[in-house]
């Protein structure tokens, strides 16, 4: 089983550390993971913009890039998520058939689903609160959307289990939208800023020291207005808290 | 880069107080449903079977349509067909100066507001009262709904309390509740009393039986209905449900959903004129039939019109309903704007953070979000596509298929954290705005595993 490491742009420029972590992770968990160079864009940024026909070269590249590897894994849902319910129809004027649709993976997802680890060497001590972001919980179904009348799950919530010395918490309105939405976080700034206001002060009102989540856009958005608020509470990716002490 | 949602969204949330009140209010209504649905442990199943039959008459309209229309005139009532606002507007009137009304109640119908029918009747000499107390509010107000069910919800009782004193007497200062109910009530019985005709709208119609069912908390529409000889009911086609079984369904949805209620007060069925008196329905298609061919859009038509999608939406929620330029608002607003005339309404189509909330607590599992994408991959085409989202989509496009040209810009990103804060918070950083600027990684991942730093 190769699975190929996929890091979105966003964390090669901000969060090289989420991408150590993953690769980290996975060869912990005795996965043969290899990093295909060159990586940058998966195109979701532009598609959600309504400008799809920016993507078709990206994911051109994307299924090339990683057409030898049984499994592609990436440390993010949103883009995960986007290649998979995406280019199959992206790629629909090509000769052959999108390859990545079907093997890609959201890095939770694939411990939780694929590898299956019954523990975990690492002790984070921390009060932490889950970010369930809306692509993980709607698209990818990391866990059970509040709308639905079907039974609590979370896939994060099961592998953070497996860290030891750590509290987890859900925030009131536990998958309201943070408000990053890409382009949509500058386009409207307002009510962006203010769902991502919201959504910190939820997440503070748990009184976690951190906001966990397998999003890090959500993320990165809700840290710059911790920074801008100047708020006691900080970010951190949920697998740089399954890999400490890795 | 703004839209007229934008803008109008910035100044709604000026008044913090306010936007928070708004968005508290409606989410309360989100979290009644969630409970209530809980209570059915059909409910998902439910959901499916609804959106299966709104599929299933939605393309079977003639049929079900016919039927409606040779059982209600067999219970006695004149049925008509207005293929648009005009025509539906005319019919309402000629039937009303036939009768020589002059003074005309109705009860709340977002068709009407749809074809301007209260502007069009007043113009022509007819003294139309809204029933429904909000839109009695709003009326007096001269305003228009920001939601579709609750549609006076961003008003305070502050307001409602001096526009009392002025239209009913009502004591200055006093904004007690169920003072000032009382006071409506008292100025709406008078209404009821002298009104020559009744209108309503309908939430469904029964193929196999001719009936119409109206849904209200009220009991307005019973009580407007209740009284003169002449009543008259119009719906959009997409109304028309085949039998009562199915009927069940959509009752059993559609209150939980909108307000959390097991089922609305009053769940009222017309199936024939009053004895002696006339019933008079016209279906709508108003654009309606247009819809059905669109296998991207045709879900729409799936709509109970329940405001279930406008109180779990983040943004309607923040931004309130005037924002959108759309007289529905919320996703499904966005849709049904796009729907009737795309070049007028796409500035709504940016007010959405696909976070597919809407789709989920859809009765009728319209696929509201995949709609907007769907609208916002079109908007180009359309020629009204955003010039900076394009450059900005662009500039990414060019960056992200060059490897070599994204390392270089990933090697010098992190001078940017350097920048003096005057250049990154010039106030043209729309991003700046409201949180700091993220910090570029010293290395990049691509450059750390070059290095082999990365074990
Ligand atoms: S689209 Fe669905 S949730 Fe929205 S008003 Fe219509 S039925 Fe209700």
């Amino acid at each position: 089983m190769k699975v190929g490491l996929f890091i979105p742009c966003y964390i090669n420029a901000v969060y090289p550390q989420v991408g150590v972590a993953s690769f980290k992770l996975l060869k912990s968990l005795g996965v043969d993971v290899d990093y295909p160079l060159d990586q940058t864009c998966c195109g979701q940024p532009m598609a959600n913009a309504g400008f799809e026909e920016e993507s078709v070269e990206l994911a051109k590249r994307f299924d090339r890039l990683f057409e030898q590897y049984d499994y592609i894994v990436g440390p993010s849902a949103s883009c995960v998520v986007f290649v998979r319910d995406h280019y199959g129809q992206l790629l629909a004027k090509e000769p052959h058939r999108c390859a990545s649709e079907g093997k890609i993976y959201d890095i939770c997802e694939f411990i939780h689903d694929v590898v299956k680890p019954t523990s975990l060497q690492a002790s984070f001590p921390h009060k932490v609160s889950i970010q369930n972001s809306c692509h993980g919980v709607r698209l990818m179904h990391l866990s059970s959307p509040s709308e639905l009348n079907i039974p609590y799950y979370n896939k994060l919530r099961d592998l953070l289990s497996l860290v030891k010395d750590i509290e987890v918490v859900e925030p009131e309105r536990p998958d309201e939208c943070c408000g990053f939405g890409g382009m949509f976080a500058v386009e409207e700034h307002a009510v962006s800023g203010q769902m991502g206001r919201d959504k910190v002060k939820r997440h503070m009102d748990t009184g976690a020291e951190y906001i966990v989540g397998a999003d890090g856009s959500c993320l990165m958005h809700q840290n710059g207005i911790i920074a801008r608020e100047k708020l006691p509470i900080k970010t951190i990716h949920i697998v740089e808290v399954l890999a400490a002490g890795l | 880069m703004s839209t007229k949602h934008s803008k109008a969204a910035e100044k709604f949330q000026e008044n913090k107080e306010l936007a928070g009140w708004h968005d508290q209010t409606l989410w309360m209504m989100r979290a009644k449903r969630d409970k209530i649905s809980r209570e059915v442990p059909e409910w998902e199943q439910l959901r499916d079977m609804a959106s299966a039959i709104k599929m299933y008459s939605n393309s079977h309209l003639d049929l079900l349509l016919q039927e409606f229309e040779k059982n209600a005139q067999a219970n006695g009532a004149h049925v008509y067909w207005a293929k648009d606002a005009d025509e539906y507007c005319s019919i309402i009137y000629n039937i009303l100066h036939g009768h020589n009304v002059h003074r005309f109640i109705k009860s709340k119908s977002m068709l009407a507001e749809e074809c301007g029918l209260n502007e069009y009747l007043i113009q022509k000499g007819i003294d139309v009262v809204e029933s429904d107390l909000g839109e009695r509010i709003l009326q007096l107000m001269h305003k228009k709904p920001s939601h579709i069910v609750v549609p006076a919800i961003h008003i305070k009782k502050e307001e409602i309390g001096e526009l009392f004193v002025k239209e009913m007497g009502t004591e200055p200062g006093n904004n007690d509740q169920t003072y000032l109910t009382h006071a409506a009530r008292k100025n709406l019985r008078h209404k009821f009393i002298e009104a020559e005709a009744a209108m309503t709208g309908a939430n469904f119609a029964v193929a196999s039986t001719g009936e119409f069912v109206v849904c209200t908390n009220e009991g307005n529409a019973d009580m407007g209905t209740s009284q003169p000889k002449l009543q008259i009911a119009a719906f959009g086609l997409e109304k028309i449900v085949p039998d009562r079984e199915a009927l069940g369904v959509f009752t059993r949805l559609l209150a939980r959903s909108g307000t959390g209620q097991p089922i609305t007060t009053y769940t009222s069925h017309y199936r024939k004129p009053r004895k002696g008196g006339e019933l008079h329905i016209i279906i709508v298609d108003n654009g309606r039939s247009n819809i059905l061919a669109d296998q991207e859009h045709v879900k729409t038509l799936n709509c109970l019109r329940c405001g279930a999608c406008m109180n779990t939406c983040p943004v309607y929620r923040r931004s309130g309903g005037y924002s959108y330029t759309y007289f529905i608002p919320g996703p499904i607003g966005i849709n049904l704007g796009m729907l009737k005339a795309p070049l007028h309404y796409y500035d709504n189509v940016s007010a959405c953070s696909l976070c597919y909330s809407c789709q989920n607590v859809c009765p009728a599992k319209v696929d509201l979000a995949d709609q907007i994408y769907r609208w916002r991959q079109k908007l180009d085409g359309l020629g009204v596509a955003s010039s900076s989202k394009r450059l900005m989509s662009g500039g990414m496009k060019v960056l992200m298929e060059h490897p070599s040209l994204f390392n270089l810009a990933l090697a010098r990103a992190s001078w940017v954290n350097s920048f003096p804060r005057s250049l990154v918070y010039n106030g043209l950083n729309d991003w700046g705005k409201e949180h700091e600027m993220p910090q570029f990684a010293k290395e990049s991942f691509n450059e750390m595993w070059k290095k082999g730093k990365v074990k």
